[in-house]
């Protein structure tokens, strides 16, 4: 008898306990949590963290061990990501996933650009890209310094193996400026084999367009309201293909076909499509 | 393979159930090259709804609870939505409606039929959002009523989707056929919970939902073969299908078509090609040309 189609094994709530908490930056947070199924999750794959009583986020995930841990940094920003931040080690959250597909690794001169709290997903892959010993350069960029995520670990990595640029906004560290500024001219002096990309999607979207003219392929992941993150309730659609089942990480080819959305529009909680923020 | 639903033309047996995707008009897009003989959108109300707030959805050991609580950006603005899929698909598009009221049913129906609609499903059997859908769905005099004045507003099929937490499913059926309409869906979720042991607490937001999927398939089986001996109008089959052998079984049991929902989770969007697909050589196996051969054929004795 084939398997129970309704049956998906990732997607069983797991209450656990936070394992450890450690402070990024003044906003954001990691949370570690022991979850034999994430720990297996590949970089680009994301969790729905449950906050008991709060509300259930889908997070990236940033970081999942062999020793069957699996790490989500978060930024407040609404009701639950400030419920969480209120957390302390011990005390129960809910995890059901990993969930959707991943970054394919291909090529052995690699450009990451992360903004924000995209770099997460981003940081999970240069670990397994640095692994493999492929030539990575990594584009990090924030408001300000002091948001300047993992940057202590990328640099742990060693410049040898991960060529790191730094920009902020305000320029308190690094270039001035948005991180995709320097991308253009890197993209005419250096051939890339792939890019991958996360952060605010208008930053992708430039990050998109600059390789389109340098034609060079781009994986990127993408965000949007999920609820059920199984591919059914469709409130995380972009085009034909929905974030949590077909996404969160995009190729070149497939961000053409959604053009007319991609760094453009969303579906809100009423399924309205919406401008970007 | 083509069916027949109070006349829709279907050119296979298999809907889109509502409640998943079918928001917008590229996913439906999708679903219809995925090989579905019918689409049936969200549950679309008069004004905007938010829906809950996460979790929505939680898995059960042989199926899915979930309470999204009915999201959708209203029929003015879905309009839009139906007039370009009404442009994009070649088969047949069916707007499920909800609302607070009577006049609230009869003017969403209204103005979806207005806007390209092939047929309208009166989804009267929703568990998790009060003054509505099963609410409505649970009481014959007032789903009479709600039937009635919809016939009365559109000349389109007009589908009831029929709740199974209901005392006697046959009762209610009965009376949906009195009150006109043209074809009945059987079944919507089955109201459940799930709480976990850690928190103590029910996960859904929510705290009850309706469970679909392969858990509630028997029950909807059960449904389809009782209402069919009370109703001449057609039935279409709904809850748990996910392969061939689940849609002929509700064939034979009586429905002339079958809706899919949850098993797009697990077997993706070809689940309609494979259904269809199966349907067919179970046909020619059986030495049968049409699918409406086997409709109601296990009730021969």
């Amino acid at each position: 008898m084939k398997s129970l189609a309704c049956h998906i094994d990732a997607n069983h709530v797991r209450t656990k306990p936070i394992v450890r908490i450690e402070a990024e930056s003044p906003t954001v947070k990691t949370f570690i949590l022991r979850d034999k199924q994430c720990a297996r999750a590949k970089p680009g794959q994301f969790l729905m963290l449950w906050i008991p009583g709060v509300d259930e986020v889908p997070l990236s995930i940033m970081d999942a061990k062999e020793d069957g841990t699996v790490a989500v940094s978060v930024k407040a920003v609404g009701e639950a990501t400030r419920a969480l931040h209120q957390k302390r080690t011990g005390e129960t959250v809910g995890v059901r996933g990993p969930f959707g597909n991943s970054f394919v690794m291909r090529g052995q001169k690699i450009l990451v650009v992360g903004g924000g709290t995209g770099i997460a997903p981003l940081m999970f892959l240069t670990r397994k890209l640095v692994s493999n010993a492929v030539s990575t350069t990594f584009v990090l960029g924030a408001q300000t310094r002091d948001e300047l995520l993992f940057k202590s670990d990328l640099e742990k990595l060693g410049t040898k193996r991960v060529r790191l640029l730094t920009s902020t906004e305000d320029g308190s560290c690094g270039l001035t400026g948005l991180c995709t500024e320097p991308l253009e001219q890197m993209l005419t002096e250096e051939k890339f084999d792939m890019i991958y990309a996360c952060g605010p999607e208008q930053m992708i979207l430039r990050v998109f367009e600059l390789a389109e003219n340098q034609r060079v392929n781009v994986q990127a992941s993408l965000e949007r309201l999920m609820r059920c993150a199984i591919g059914l309730c469709g409130s995380c659609v972009i085009g034909k293909y929905r974030v949590c089942a077909d996404g969160p990480v995009f190729t070149s080819r497939q961000l053409r076909e959604v053009r007319n959305e991609f760094g453009l529009s969303k579906r809100d909680r009423y399924g309205k499509r919406v401008p970007l923020d | 393979m083509g069916v027949d639903l109070a006349g829709l033309r279907l050119v296979n047996p298999t809907m889109l159930a509502s409640g998943i995707l079918g928001y917008s008009v590229e996913t439906l897009e999708g679903v219809v090259k995925a090989g579905a003989g019918a689409v049936v959108t969200k549950s679309v109300s008069a004004k905007p709804r938010k829906g809950y707030a996460n979790p929505t959805i939680v898995q059960a050991n042989c199926g899915l609870i979930n309470a999204v609580g009915l999201p959708n950006p209203g029929i003015e603005e879905f309009a839009k939505e139906i007039r370009s899929a009404k442009n994009a698909l070649d088969v047949p598009l069916v707007i499920s409606v909800f609302g607070f009221s009577t006049e609230e049913y009869a003017s969403v129906a209204r103005k979806a039929v207005s806007a390209g609609a092939d047929g309208v499903e009166l989804n009267v059997s929703c568990p998790h959002v009060k003054n509505t859908g099963s609410e409505i769905g649970q009481n014959a005099k007032i789903l009479t009523q709600v039937i009635r004045k919809v016939k009365a507003c559109v000349d389109k099929p007009v589908i009831v989707k029929l709740s199974p937490n209901v005392t006697s499913m046959s009762d209610i059926a009965d009376a949906a056929v009195r009150a006109g309409a043209n074809a009945l869906t059987v079944m919507n979720t089955v109201k459940a919970i799930a709480i976990d042991v850690e928190t103590t607490m029910p996960i859904l937001a929510n705290r009850v939902g309706g469970l679909s999927g392969a858990a509630v398939k028997p029950i909807a089986l059960r449904h389809v073969y009782d209402v069919y001996d009370q109703v001449d109008i057609p039935i279409v089959g709904c809850g748990g299908i996910a392969d061939w052998r689940d849609a002929v079984e509700f064939l034979l049991a009586g429905a002339s078509a079958v809706q899919i929902g949850t098993a797009i989770a697990a077997e993706g969007l070809n689940v309609f090609k494979e259904v269809t697909r199966g349907i067919g050589t179970y046909l020619k196996k059986k030495g049968l040309r049409s699918v409406s051969e086997i409709v109601g054929l296990s009730h021969r004795r």
